[in-house]
């Protein structure tokens, strides 16, 4: 099965190629060429996600090592290599299954310069994958950087009023983190010798230095996650962004933070990991506390829900520097769940937009009314979103708590009273948005869900009960790398 | 060694210098023929390529030539951008109306100026070197006779080129005076531990002259000015090339001639890195016209290429002659696609000529895309790479705090680049532009192919070629 990573990364490239060709062909004006890009788009999302569930059926979930390795020198003694492990092989999975129902969503709401939207769409699905399959730091860093032009023009162009300022605060945001982690890749290749991360994850740096290195990477990952304080770009970038746009963002890009953390931070500075854990504890404590409570006084739904998220990743960052196997498995539970309920949260959002095109909260009330389909997928998403037992959100929050607690009472008694705080927010919106009498006129309609949106949310739905009663489905394949993770940071520390 | 094989070494200059001094007289008869001479210069140049790829390696004329792997791979860039100029030029110059012939043979004796640089040895082939490239420049910049903004280029650049020339001469002497020889090899002998007083002086001086020549802060000033006025296709040329053979004389004087000195003209580069890096990077952020951003963004390109200098190892070396290369790539390929903008017979400079060109002109667009990323340095683009190897030899050669700075200036810088992608790509259309000459639209995308994805097969052998040219410089 050598080479299905690169396949799987590559494949979007080729319907790139396909839309590429067709708008030379066709000229950028052309209804059917629109049309055809959609399709190309579909089925090349379809094929790459197909070809992941095939790498995750071959994944020998007892290995704790890099599987399906590919590795091939390039200069300067860089390699081009690639590889997952059971921390990375769910969210190149994520990803092709999120890919799909992007387009699908778009496939009305988007009406100008179709095959451009397909082309940065195609372009992201490859740069994300290979972020989480890469395992030379050059590369990884390559694919980290260039995922933000996609999203950057899919923000700009297809984006909302302000689009241009949160294309902009988005970008240079991200940009500023991610050359001070330049700086250290580059002093971690010159001290090592190597730019291979498994080679990196075994070498020991000195203490002092790890410290500064591992700030470089935080000022990244922390920005990308994104925690508070450095969340701002978030709730803009979600706002202007287009519905799909919005999924990626917080379904998937947002999730690159978190696998950074477990991929650079913990097993490659494990000193300074532990250093900084109160540090990290308390901001994201601050940012489940702060957040939530800035997501209650929120007038625009997506607004709030992109607060959620940041409220929501402060459970992951919380996980992950707990450095015990309950709050790493838990970090990642938690990434691959917020990946479905949120995207889901946004499409919600998006099927009322793209009736209405509005997002005011006061705009709407009564929604039951009229969209009892809606209504209750909304309903379910929110109960995700919230943390009920049954789906998949529970899981991730109770796990990541249960490793807090372990590392820090008084993180995981703080993080707890955030679960209340979610409640409160996320049933008043949909007390607000769905529930009471139909006032606004416009409303009147208002149309439930169409078949298009149905297909879309059924494996939303599926996979968010799924996870949610059978999260072994996810930890079975997890276990033996997170156990690995967190045994060899537990040495390094000398717990 | 024999005065024959001093002459084998210096084949290309020979080359060069008969065949821009029998086009010369060609021209002169035959002022009609102006294509024919293009393509002859661009045959010569060709010509001077091979014999500097395959001609024989040493040091001649007293130790006052050096011809060695780094001579070799500078030289070989420089005469293939010469090259590329002249194509560029003469159509963009015959569309205006100005078809002469001198254009080819200044470009060739530029080259040949450049070649001097690259392969000097002592101060006099220095100066040599830079004064015949300087004047050929100058000319060039002033081609447009009847433009006042490019006869006032023309004029800025040959007073404040003077000047720079002079200082690089007084500096000169000093060195002569006090190291007692303008070989360099025998003023490193002179400064072995370390420069004493007057020859720093003399260093210094002279480290001011060569930043006048590559635009470095705070040497800068006359670049703005000379990039908005001179011709678009002129500045494709001398914002490229003369950047490379300039960074070439750098390298050459302070690891041949003061390896002995490392820690004290470190301090003078890194001042000029900071400095370059915050101008171009700030003074950047006001500029609406196209050719002035640009010149801002060469003086933040020096300055990386300078840090890269400036952490003074092997790997140094090599990241800044990877760097020039990369970047006269991209700097060539973004005047070109200036070459290629016309609204209603107007050259199209500033930023709101841009608005929604990814419409009119997609292809155009893309490639300006390509070569805005590249200079704001993200990955896969070949800005990317130069700045890698700049960095990575800056953080081990114990530059760490100067290259945070610099990548922190590199974030304020790419507001700008991102902004010219933000009108092309959000903006709406302010309306049709010509349609595109084919050989500056075809260049600029050859170019912007080679900025991604091209260069990451290209490095593959670009990175043992310099790495080789580096290790001529013998340093440790």
């Amino acid at each position: 099965m050598t080479g299905i990573l690169s396949l799987i990364t590559f494949a979007p490239i080729l319907g790139v190629a396909g839309i590429l060709a067709l708008r030379m062909l066709r000229g950028p004006d052309d209804a059917r060429a629109a049309n055809a890009a959609r399709w190309i788009a579909l089925v090349t999302t379809l094929a790459t996600f197909a070809l992941s569930v095939l790498m995750v059926l071959q994944f020998n979930a007892a290995d704790a090592g890099f599987q399906f390795v590919e590795d091939m020198p390039w200069f300067a003694g860089l390699h081009y290599r690639m590889g997952v492990d059971g921390i990375s092989v769910l969210f190149v999975l994520l990803t092709a299954f999120l890919m799909p129902i992007c387009v699908a969503a778009s496939w009305y709401s988007i009406e100008k310069r179709v095959p451009e939207y397909m082309i940065a769409f195609l372009l992201l699905e490859t740069l994300v994958t290979g972020v989480f399959c890469a395992l030379d730091i050059v590369l990884f860093y390559a694919f980290f950087e260039f995922g933000l032009v996609p999203m950057f023009l899919i923000i700009g162009i297809w984006g909302g009023q302000r689009r241009v300022y949160a294309a902009f605060k988005f970008f240079l945001y991200t940009l500023l983190g991610s050359v001070l982690m330049l700086a250290a890749i580059l002093a971690m290749i010159g001290i090592s010798g190597t730019s291979s991360i498994p080679e990196l994850m075994v070498y020991k740096f000195d203490p002092a230095l790890q410290t500064w290195l591992w700030l470089a990477f935080f000022a990244s990952f922390a920005v990308k996650m994104p925690m508070w304080p450095v969340h701002t770009w978030l709730p803009d970038a979600h706002v202007e962004a287009p519905t799909a746009g919005s999924v990626i963002l917080a379904g998937i890009l947002l999730k690159m933070g978190g696998y950074g953390f477990m991929r650079f931070s913990l097993p490659m500075f494990p000193q300074a990991s532990e250093m900084f854990a109160p540090l990290v504890f308390a901001m994201s404590v601050i940012a489940v506390v702060y957040t939530s409570l800035v997501a209650f006084r929120q007038t625009d739904i997506k607004k709030l829900i992109a607060y959620s998220s940041v409220a929501h990743m402060g459970f992951v960052t919380m996980g992950i520097f707990s450095g015990n196997a309950a709050g790493e498995q838990g970090a990642i539970f938690q990434m691959l769940s917020h990946g479905v309920i949120s995207g889901a949260l946004f499409l919600c959002v998006g099927v009322v937009y793209d009736r209405m095109h509005t997002r005011e909260i006061a705009f709407y009330g009564g929604l039951v009314n009229r969209m009892p389909w809606y209504a209750a997928v909304f309903m379910l998403f929110t109960m995700g979103n919230v943390g009920l037992p049954g789906t998949s959100g529970f899981v991730g929050e109770i796990l990541t708590m249960t490793g807090a607690y372990r590392a820090s009472t008084w993180t995981a008694i703080i993080a707890a009273s955030g679960v209340i705080f979610s409640a409160v927010y996320a049933l008043s919106l949909y007390r607000r948005v769905v529930f009471g009498e139909l006032t606004n006129p416009k409303l009147a309609d208002i149309t439930d869900l169409d078949w298009r949106e149905v297909a879309i949310f059924v494996p939303l739905i599926a996979s968010t009960i799924w996870l949610g009663v059978y999260p072994n489905s996810v930890f079975n394949l997890t276990e033996t790398s997170v156990d690995h993770l967190v045994a060899a940071y537990r040495a390094a520390i000398g717990a | 060694m024999n005065f024959s094989a001093d002459l084998a070494l210096a084949i290309p200059e020979l080359i060069l210098a008969a065949g821009a001094l029998l086009l010369l007289v060609v021209g002169a008869f035959a002022p009609k023929q102006t294509m024919a001479v293009g393509v002859a210069a661009i045959v010569v140049l060709l010509a001077a390529v091979v014999a500097a790829a395959t001609g024989p390696l040493g040091r001649g004329f007293a130790g006052g030539l050096i011809a060695d792997q780094a001579s070799v791979f500078a030289k070989v860039a420089i005469y293939l951008g010469s090259a590329v100029a002249i194509p560029l030029g003469q159509r963009w110059f015959k569309a205006r109306a100005i078809d002469n012939f001198e254009y080819p043979v200044l470009i060739l004796l530029a080259a040949l100026g450049m070649g001097v640089m690259a392969s000097a040895g002592d101060l006099i082939s220095l100066y040599m070197g830079v004064e015949l490239h300087s004047l050929a420049l100058y000319v060039l910049a002033a081609m447009r006779r009847d433009d006042a903004k490019a006869s006032e280029a023309g004029l800025k650049y040959f007073v404040l080129g003077a000047l720079s020339s002079g200082l690089l001469l007084y500096g000169a002497s000093l060195i002569y005076g006090f190291a007692g020889s303008t070989v360099f090899s025998e003023i490193a002998t002179a400064t072995r531990g370390g420069a004493d007083v007057p020859v720093l002086f003399g260093l210094v001086f002279l480290l001011c002259g060569l930043a006048f020549k590559v635009s470095a802060a705070p040497f800068h000033m006359w670049t703005p000015d000379v990039y908005e006025g001179a011709p678009t296709p002129v500045v494709a040329f001398f914002a490229a090339a003369p950047k490379l053979a300039a960074m070439m004389l750098f390298a050459r004087v302070l690891t041949e001639a003061f390896p002995g000195a490392l820690y004290q003209w470190r301090q003078v580069l890194v001042v000029l890195v900071l400095a370059s890096v915050g101008v171009g990077a700030f003074a950047g952020l006001a500029q609406r016209n196209l050719k002035r951003l640009w010149a801002y963004s060469s003086i933040a390109n020096i300055g990386y290429a300078l840090l890269g200098l400036a952490s003074g190892t092997t790997a140094g070396l090599q990241s800044m002659l990877v760097f020039m290369v990369l970047y006269m790539v991209d700097v060539t390929g973004f005047f070109a696609c200036l070459c290629a903008l016309q609204r209603k017979g107007k050259s199209m400079e500033s930023m709101d000529d841009m608005a929604g060109l990814i419409k009119e002109q997609p292809g155009i667009a893309l490639a300006m895309t390509a070569f805005s990323l590249s200079a704001l340095g993200l990955p896969p683009f070949s800005g990317f790479w130069a700045k890698f190897y700049v960095f990575k030899a800056a953080v081990n050669g114990g530059l760490g705090v100067a290259a945070v700075i610099a990548l922190v200036g590199s974030v304020v810088a790419a507001f700008y680049y991102l902004r010219l992608i933000k009108v092309m790509w959000f903006d709406t259309s302010v309306g049709a532009t010509d349609k595109a000459p084919r050989d500056a639209k075809s260049l600029a995308l050859a170019l912007a192919l080679f900025s991604f994805p091209v260069v990451l097969i290209a490095l593959t052998w670009l990175d043992p070629l310099a790495a080789d040219a580096a290790h001529a410089f013998g340093l440790s």
